[in-house]
């Protein structure tokens, strides 16, 4: 019998080209690598000034996220672009697509949407495999049992080129959540309320795999939101093992397997799982009655508390930046803007949740929401559902898909000085706008402040006077 | 032609904390190729916003053909993570920096495209900084560097950046130098 392994392990082994050396690191096969028009075009011009060709462009797929303006064409078909160059960014996406053969999801396409969440709904993420993408938030991939990183410009250009990665093999890292979640309570705080607990650093080197009762409950939607946040502490994946509720999210998805396929892939993926008696090279125990709704206070995701707390003392220069006083609560602070979306937090459940408090609620004046679904597919489901009638009621913006506000790139940003609470995952300094104050928060927390135009308590919402 | 040994006259740029901002401004960051980074590196300290020159560039007096070594104050290479900083001062001409301190991620990335980052003792830092145009011997084997009319001393790599360094590669060639090891997992794997 072989050595008990981790899941971990077992996707890492299935993937060495080349083992590790002293002097060299492994070669890793990567099945699938995801592209947009932001961090793929210097990897592309490279390639052509070696003269290379892309080695497998059947492993590759693409779409425009970032710089894309998230209000719809006019009726000459044009686009608001932030700037010229961002136009000619997702301009050279299509020439370098074209180009290679990859199959793009542009403007036309109804399944085009921010890269980690329209992979997964195309069934393009599965079990068992190696992905990346030229983006922070790759992890994301790690809800379905897939290694997933994020790699930089010229990593693309070596995928682009050869299809492989060179990594040397991280460390494990366990995290086990036991217990159901209190009402109110989401995924975004489970994840939120981790790197609180073991810091920005407290990944750094590892993959993490996450596991427990808690976090089998969860939908794959939030199985997401937690795997795309562990590049907050540091760590360089996260992993959930894939179970039935993973096998049904991916059955008739178009690019997930089919027919007699389907359940040969379904035998194997159930092999992927840690071992009985294999060990993490650390482990972090958590349990889930003690997680409350949680934001972050401060200037990087690991400044968190839950949201009826009070903000704590030692950090001048984030009490400063986000003018808190420590000791003093962040409820009831005056929020400007609320932002529902991004990556880690624009599917349909997060919609839904959002929804249910906007439902017959009003944004309260002098707050702004901007509802921002994660992509083409995403958006047409909640439109049958009828959500987007319930944020236009509410008074919230419905906008077409793609990161917004998470990061800005689009012009989506903030007032200098502006309180916004936002769904997304990096609250530093000016990354929704220069002087923007983020608080990183869930769906609930966020749709409840917007109706408040206070940080809130989504718990407390049924007393609020709509 | 192998990158073993850089010898070379340095020029000296002696700020502290210089940021990825300053080596190259981040509205060049929208580029979508990779033309035009020479003119980009330190672009604020070389030119007005106009495109003319600055009276008090100060790099102006730098003989790129000769001074391809940059000895600067401590945590060079601070900031935003961006690539487009090795890749800017590559293209203007330099190929290795020598400070008491860098950034880690730009150093990292620096490594990887095959710019060489010198940490040194802050010591040989303020002696390089107080005799600018020294000739330096940069030994990448044996990680070792002469400064002339001074002496000899050792800077730290990891392995695999000193393996590609010593052997003229970068790490695509060396992942392409396996290349039938490729092939044969793509078969055997079904892929
Ligand atoms: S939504 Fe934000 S974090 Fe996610 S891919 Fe877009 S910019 Fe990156």
């Amino acid at each position: 019998m072989s050595e008990p392994s981790t899941l971990f392990e077992k996707i890492w082994q299935r993937h060495v080209v080349r083992p590790e050396t002293d002097e060299t690191p492994a070669v890793l096969y990567v099945d699938l690598q995801l592209l947009h028009e932001v961090t793929s075009p210097q990897a592309f011009s490279e390639l052509e000034r070696r003269g290379l060709a892309l080695r497998r462009p059947d492993r590759h797929l693409a779409t425009i996220d970032h710089s894309t303006p998230t209000t719809p064409a006019d009726k000459h078909g044009e686009y608001d672009w932030t700037t010229a160059q961002a136009r000619i960014q997702v301009e050279t996406l299509y020439e370098n697509c074209e180009k290679h053969g990859i199959e793009l999801h542009g403007w036309d396409s109804p399944n085009r949407g921010i890269v980690h969440v329209m992979g997964p709904e195309m069934g393009a993420t599965q079990p068992g495999m190696t992905i990346v993408c030229g983006d922070s938030h790759t992890a994301t991939h790690g809800a379905f049992g897939a290694l997933a990183f994020g790699i930089g410009t010229t990593e693309v250009g070596h995928v682009l080129a050869s299809q492989c990665l060179l990594q040397s093999k991280p460390k494990t890292l366990g995290i086990r959540v036991e217990g159901d979640l209190e009402p109110g309570v989401t995924p975004k705080d489970v994840i939120l309320h981790i790197i609180g607990r073991i810091g920005v650093g407290g990944g750094t080197g590892s993959v993490i795999e996450y596991f427990g009762s808690t976090f089998r409950a969860m939908d794959m939607a939030g199985r997401m939101t937690v795997c795309n946040m562990s590049i907050e502490c540091g760590a360089r994946a996260g992993l959930i093992a894939p179970d039935e509720t993973t096998f049904s999210y991916l059955q008739d998805r178009p690019k997930a397997p089919s027919g007699a396929n389907w359940d040969a892939a379904v035998a194997d993926w159930r092999t992927l799982k840690t071992d009985p008696g294999a060990e993490f090279d650390r482990l972090v125990e958590i349990d889930a009655a003690g997680i409350e709704p949680s934001v972050t206070w401060g200037i990087h995701p690991g400044m968190v508390m839950g949201v009826g707390g009070s903000v704590p003392d030692g950090e001048p220069d984030a009490l400063g930046y986000m003018q808190l006083q420590a000791g003093s609560p962040l409820a009831g602070e005056s929020v400007d803007v609320v932002f529902i979306g991004s990556c880690t937090n624009s599917r349909l459940s997060d919609l839904r949740a959002a929804a249910a408090v906007f439902r017959g609620r009003q944004v309260a004046d002098g707050t702004r929401a901007l509802v921002v679904p994660g992509s083409g597919l995403t958006k047409r489901q909640a439109e049958a559902e009828g959500l987007d009638e319930i944020f236009r009621a509410a008074g919230a913006e419905w906008r077409e898909p793609g990161c917004s506000m998470c990061l800005g790139m689009n012009g989506d940003i903030a007032q200098p000085g502006e309180l916004v609470v936002s769904t997304s995952n990096r609250n530093f300094k000016g990354r929704q706008g220069p002087g923007v104050r983020t608080v990183l928060a869930s769906p609930l927390t966020a749709a409840a402040s917007a109706v408040t135009g206070r940080v809130t308590d989504p718990r407390e919402l049924p007393e609020v006077t709509p | 032609m192998s990158r073993a040994l850089i010898e070379s006259r340095t020029f000296n740029l002696p700020v502290k904390n210089i940021d990825t901002d300053q080596i190259i401004p981040a509205h060049f960051l929208t580029m979508t190729g990779r033309e035009g980074l020479d003119r980009a590196c330190f672009f604020a300290w070389r030119f007005n916003e106009d495109g003319s020159d600055k009276a008090d560039n100060p790099l102006r007096n730098h003989d790129r053909a000769r001074q391809q070594v940059l000895v600067t104050g401590e945590n060079f290479g601070c900031g935003s993570s961006r690539e487009h900083a090795p890749w800017a001062l590559l293209d203007y001409g330099f190929r290795a920096v020598i400070s008491s301190r860098f950034a880690d991620i730009f150093r990292g990335n620096a490594l990887k495209n095959g710019l060489l980052p010198i940490t040194v003792d802050e010591a040989v830092a303020n002696w390089l900084l107080d005799n600018p145009d020294t000739v330096v011997a940069i030994d990448i084997e044996n990680r070792s560097l002469k400064v002339r009319g001074y002496g000899r001393f050792d800077f730290p790599m990891d392995p695999f950046s000193a393996y590609c360094l010593v052997r003229g590669i970068d790490p695509l060639d060396f992942i392409l130098q396996g290349a039938d090891d490729i092939r044969r997992y793509e078969e055997s794997h079904g892929k």
